[in-house]
């Protein structure tokens, strides 16, 4: 375990997790989540978890991401809030 | 609504980061999880099972009911799925 | 005006013509990975559920890139549906046979009656079995929960792109 790469994954995910809640479109919003997901797999790699870290690339960055793409297909792309 | 959100935020996070001080260090030894049940594994799973990966020994057969109730869940959830959404003409 | 819609079009058609082609070239590159990752379980990471959403993805993509009918050509609703509880049918299904010849539900070690191997070697390969079933499972269940949400419901028509 490195834990300078450690740390510049975990400051990366969180500005991934801050910025798919607090942008306005929801398609990035969508895509950023799969580029947390990624880092989080990333960051599961590293610690050794081979295992959590290949669900979390199927599932998470994967299937969860064409998930929600299809059902932003059937409601407004901006948020109101 | 949102500066209470957000106090909800923060409160529960630091209520978070404060319990994982009581968590042992990552990969410790003598941590409960690996001084119970884990040197059995991976002592034993190859022996019984004759396979490598531990992960897939405990995940379908130490834990097999586990694997047995996620896919019924994934059943349910795609089966809910088809009644709600779909449409028959 | 008249010129830059037909040449956006052009584009337009260009730039389809491309997505399809690389992703009919590619489709069965991630079908093939998917089966090594649910077949290679025992020896590397990854399993069932692994497995079961790289094929699940490999029928998005084709979804994503042609649309629903053409998905529909290579694996009907029924087909898909059917597949939905084959999963769980094998996975229980191992576990009563287990029953039926004497052990606890799910005790593969007592599966050397009827396979040609010991009983550690039939352990293995009852986690290959239970690794097949939760494969199709979600594999058509992602399937499945994909088609309904992009279409709400109705892809007969199939117009979704």
């Amino acid at each position: 375990m490195i834990w300078q790469l450690d740390f510049i994954l975990l400051v990366i995910v969180v500005i991934c997790a801050i910025a798919a809640i607090s942008v306005k479109d929801l398609l990035s919003s969508a895509i950023l989540l799969g580029a947390y997901s990624f880092l989080l797999c990333l960051l599961w790699t590293e610690m050794g978890a081979v295992d959590v870290a290949f669900t979390e690339a199927t599932v998470g960055a994967g299937i969860s991401t064409a998930f929600f793409i299809g059902a932003i297909y059937h409601t407004s792309r901006r948020t109101k809030d | 609504m949102k500066v209470l959100a957000l106090i909800a935020v923060l409160l529960t996070t630091a209520m978070l980061g404060y319990a994982t001080l009581d968590m042992p260090g990552w990969g410790d030894p003598s941590s409960p999880a690996s001084t119970h049940v884990s040197p059995v594994y991976i002592q034993e799973a190859y022996k019984k099972t004759a396979t490598p990966n531990i992960v897939t020994a405990v995940l379908a057969d130490y834990r097999s009911y586990d694997t047995l109730g996620e896919t019924v869940v994934i059943f349910t959830a795609g089966v809910v799925c088809m009644m709600l959404l779909r449409k028959v003409k | 005006m008249h010129d830059a819609a037909k040449e956006s079009k052009m584009i337009r058609d260009f730039e389809n013509i491309i997505i399809k082609t690389v992703c009919r070239a590619i489709i069965p590159f991630i079908q093939l990975y998917g089966l090594y990752v649910i077949a290679h379980g025992h020896y590397s990471p990854g399993g069932g559920f692994q497995g079961g959403c790289i094929l699940a993805a490999s029928f998005i993509l084709m979804v994503l890139a042609y649309d629903i009918k053409e998905m529909k050509k290579r694996m009907s609703e029924k087909i898909n549906t059917i597949l939905c509880s084959t999963g769980v049918i094998i996975y229980t299904g191992i576990g009563l046979l287990c029953v039926i010849l004497g052990a606890n539900f799910l005790d593969y070690g007592i599966l050397e009656i009827i396979l040609p191997a010991d009983a550690e070697h039939s352990r293995s390969l009852g986690i290959l079995g239970v690794e097949i079933g939760v494969g199709f499972t979600v594999m058509a269940v992602m399937v499945s929960i994909f088609l309904n949400i992009a279409s709400a419901g109705e892809h007969e028509d199939g117009e979704q792109g």
